[in-house]
C-alpha cells in the first residue's frame, strides 16, 4: 500500500539512513562544519580558543546576513549576483551620509533604503520586464559598483564613531553584537519563510510557477519581494561591514558574492528553487568562515583560500544531486 | 432521483452559458455556444481536439472573458476578471496539470493561497495546526486514497495527486467543480478510484463539469452531455437517452443535430 510506505519514511532505522547518500546531502553543511572544526581543532589548539571562536562568529556575521537574503532569492529559482555590489553601494551611501553629518541612525537608514531600492529595481526588471534573473543582477552588479565609485569619487570615508566601534567589538559573552544581529535576522527569516503566507508563496513560486499562478498567487509580487529582502539585507550587511573595517570603501567585495551563493548551496538549498531552509545557509556561512580562519591559523598562504572555498562548494553542489 | 426532463429546470440549473462567443484575432474559438449544467449532476463536455472545450471552460473559470453572450452562475450574470473571482464565487477548476506544488505538503497545497492565519497585531502567522486539522477533515470526507496530509506531493502517485487536486476543488464550499481530463494520465485502477471520487462529489451536491476524451467514462459518469465541434456546440443529450455511437457521430460531424 502506497500510503503505508509514505508513513514509513520517518521511521526508517538510522543505520539505513547513514547508508543513504541523500542523508549526507541534506546535512552536508553541518557535517562539513563538524569535520572542519575537529580537524582544525586537532591541528591547532588556538582554533578552538574562546577568543578565536568569538572572532570567527563576528567574521561570519556579514556572510550570514547576505546568505539569508540570497536564500530567499534562490528559493524562487532566482539568483542575486548583485548582492555584494549592493552592499558596497549601501556602505558608500552610509559613508557619505556620515561624512555629511547625518549621524549614524540616519546614515544606517539611508544604507538600508539604498539596498532596498537596488532590490526593487532587480525585482521589477525580473518580474515585470521578464528578463532572466542572471542577466538583470549581472547588470546591477556592475551598475551598483559603478554607482558606488561615482558616489564616493573612488575614495574611502573613515567612519570613527563610538556606536559603530561597539557594534563590531562588544557583545554579550562570546557573542559579538554583529553576530547577534545576524542571528536575529536568521530567526526572523526562518519565521517569514515557514510561518507566513509569503514564505509558502516563495516556495510555490520557485517550485511550480505555473501552478502558483493558477492558484492566484502573484509570482511577480513574490519575485519583487525576495529581491527587496535581499537588497535590504545587503544594506544591513553594509552597516556591519562599515563597523568592521571602520571605513566605507567603494571596493568590489566579490568574495562576498561567491561566498553567499556558496553558503546557500552548502546549506542544501536547491538552485532550481522550491525548497530551502535558513539553518543550512547559516551553517554554510559558518563553515566557510571557519575554513578560511583555520587555514590562516595553520599558516597556509592566503592564495589557497579561494581555491579551497571553490573545492568545498563544488563538492557540496555534487552532493545536492543526491538530495531527497 | 433526477428531475424529469423539462420540469423545473430553472430550479436546478446552476450554470447557464448563453450565446457565448470568443475570438483570438481572426480565430473564432467559440461561436454562439449555449450550454447549461445542473446542481447534483455531472455534465460532460466532449469534442475533438481544438473544438473549443477548454476555451469555454476558461471563460467559465475567469481566465478568458467572452466577446459576446453571457454566463449566468447561481442566478447571477458573471463578470470575472481573474480566476480568483471565479473561485470566490464558488467555481473551482482541477487543472489538467493539477496545479500542485511538488515540494510542498498535501495540506500546504490544499490551502495554497488560502492559508489560515492567526493575527498578532500587524503580523499574520500561519495557523499550521488548524490547516492540518482541516486538511485531514477535507481528505476524510472524500478520501479514497489520499495519503497522510503531511507528506510531500512529490512522493505521491498520479492518482493520489489527482485526489489531492480534487479535494482542494471540493473544499471551500465550491458549487461547481470543473475537471479537465482528470484521468488522462492514470492507470486503470487509479482511474476507477478517481471516478469514485467524482461520483462522491456529485452525490454531495456539487455540480461537476467534466471534459473527457474517454467515451466509456463519459457514458458511465455523466447525466448530461454537450458536444462541441469547431467552436460550436452541436448538440446536447441526456446520457440516459443516447448511445456512444450517436455521440461519436455528432463529434465527427457524421450526424447533424
Amino acid at each position: 500500500m502506497t500510503s503505508a510506505t509514505l508513513i514509513g519514511q520517518d521511521t526508517e532505522p538510522w543505520t539505513a539512513r547513514i547508508r543513504d547518500v541523500g542523508f549526507w546531502a541534506d546535512w552536508a553543511a553541518v557535517i562539513g562544519l563538524v569535520v572542519l572544526v575537529a580537524v582544525f581543532g586537532v591541528l591547532n589548539p588556538t582554533f578552538l580558543s574562546i577568543g578565536n571562536i568569538e572572532s570567527m562568529l563576528v567574521a561570519a556575521a556579514i556572510l550570514i546576513v547576505l546568505a539569508v537574503g540570497q536564500t530567499f532569492v534562490v528559493a524562487t529559482a532566482g539568483i542575486d549576483l548583485s548582492i555584494a555590489s549592493t552592499m558596497t553601494l549601501a556602505a558608500v551611501v552610509f559613508g557619505q551620509g556620515f561624512l555629511h553629518g547625518w549621524g549614524v541612525p540616519l546614515s544606517a537608514l539611508a544604507a538600508i533604503v539604498a539596498g532596498g531600492l537596488v532590490g526593487l529595481i532587480n525585482g521589477v526588471l525580473i518580474a515585470r520586464g521578464r528578463i532572466t534573473d542572471f542577466i538583470v543582477t549581472l547588470g546591477t552588479l556592475s551598475a551598483a559598483s559603478g554607482a558606488a565609485l561615482i558616489l564616493a569619487d573612488g575614495k574611502p570615508v573613515t567612519v570613527i564613531n563610538g556606536f559603530m566601534l561597539r557594534l563590531s567589538t562588544n557583545g554579550i559573552g562570546i557573542l559579538g553584537w554583529s553576530f547577534i544581529i545576524a542571528a536575529v535576522v536568521a530567526v526572523l527569516a526562518h519565521v517569514v519563510l515557514f510561518h507566513t503566507r509569503f514564505g509558502t508563496h516563495v516556495f510555490a513560486t520557485g517550485g511550480q510557477p505555473e501552478a502558483a499562478r493558477a492558484m492566484g498567487i502573484s509570482t511577480q509580487r513574490v519575485k519583487i519581494g525576495v529581491y527587496m529582502i535581499s537588497g535590504v539585507l545587503a544594506g544591513l550587511g553594509a552597516i556591519l561591514l562599515v563597523a568592521r573595517i571602520g571605513a566605507a570603501e567603494p571596493a568590489a567585495n566579490t568574495a562576498f558574492l561567491l561566498n553567499s551563493v556558496a553558503a546557500v548551496v552548502l546549506g542544501g538549498v536547491s538552485l532550481f528553487g522550491g525548497r530551502g531552509n535558513i539553518v543550512g545557509p547559516v551553517v554554510g556561512a559558518l563553515l566557510l568562515t571557519a575554513l578560511v580562519n583555520g587555514l590562516t591559523l595553520l599558516g597556509v598562504s592566503q592564495f589557497y583560500q579561494p581555491l579551497s572555498v571553490g573545492i568545498v562548494v563544488v563538492l557540496a553542489a555534487l552532493l545536492t544531486r543526491y538530495q531527497r | 432521483m433526477t428531475t424529469p426532463d423539462g420540469l423545473d429546470i430553472q430550479d436546478t440549473v446552476l450554470l447557464d452559458c448563453e450565446h457565448v462567443s470568443l475570438s483570438f484575432g481572426s480565430v473564432r474559438a467559440l461561436v454562439d455556444v449555449s450550454i447549461h449544467a445542473r446542481q447534483g449532476e455531472i455534465t460532460a463536455l466532449v469534442g475533438d481536439n481544438g473544438a473549443g472545450k477548454s476555451t469555454l471552460v476558461r471563460c467559465i473559470a475567469g481566465i478568458h472573458r467572452s466577446d459576446d453572450g453571457y454566463i449566468v452562475f447561481d442566478g447571477e450574470k458573471i463578470n470575472f476578471h481573474s480566476p480568483e473571482d471565479a473561485r470566490r464565487a464558488g467555481i473551482e477548476t482541477v487543472h489538467q496539470n493539477l496545479a500542485l506544488i511538488e515540494d510542498l505538503t498535501v495540506w500546504q497545497n490544499l490551502f495554497l493561497n488560502r492559508e489560515l492565519v492567526r493575527r498578532l497585531g500587524p503580523i499574520a502567522l500561519l495557523d499550521r495546526r488548524a490547516m492540518q486539522q482541516k486538511a485531514r477533515e477535507m481528505v476524510a470526507t472524500l478520501a479514497v486514497n489520499v495519503p497522510a496530509v503531511k507528506s510531500r506531493v512529490r512522493r505521491l502517485s498520479g492518482g493520489q495527486r489527482q485526489a489531492v487536486a480534487i479535494c482542494r476543488a471540493a473544499g471551500f464550499s465550491s458549487q461547481l467543480v470543473i475537471m479537465d481530463e482528470p484521468t488522462a494520465a492514470l492507470g486503470v485502477q487509479e482511474t476507477a478510484r478517481v471516478e469514485e471520487l467524482i461520483i462522491k462529489l456529485r452525490d454531495e451536491g456539487h455540480a461537476v463539469l467534466l471534459i473527457s476524451h474517454n467515451f466509456a467514462q463519459v457514458m458511465r459518469l455523466s447525466n448530461q452531455i454537450w458536444i462541441m465541434r469547431a467552436g460550436q456546440c452541436v448538440g446536447g443529450r441526456r446520457t440516459a437517452e443516447t448511445t456512444g455511437e450517436e455521440i461519436v457521430a455528432l463529434i465527427t460531424g457524421a450526424q447533424a443535430q
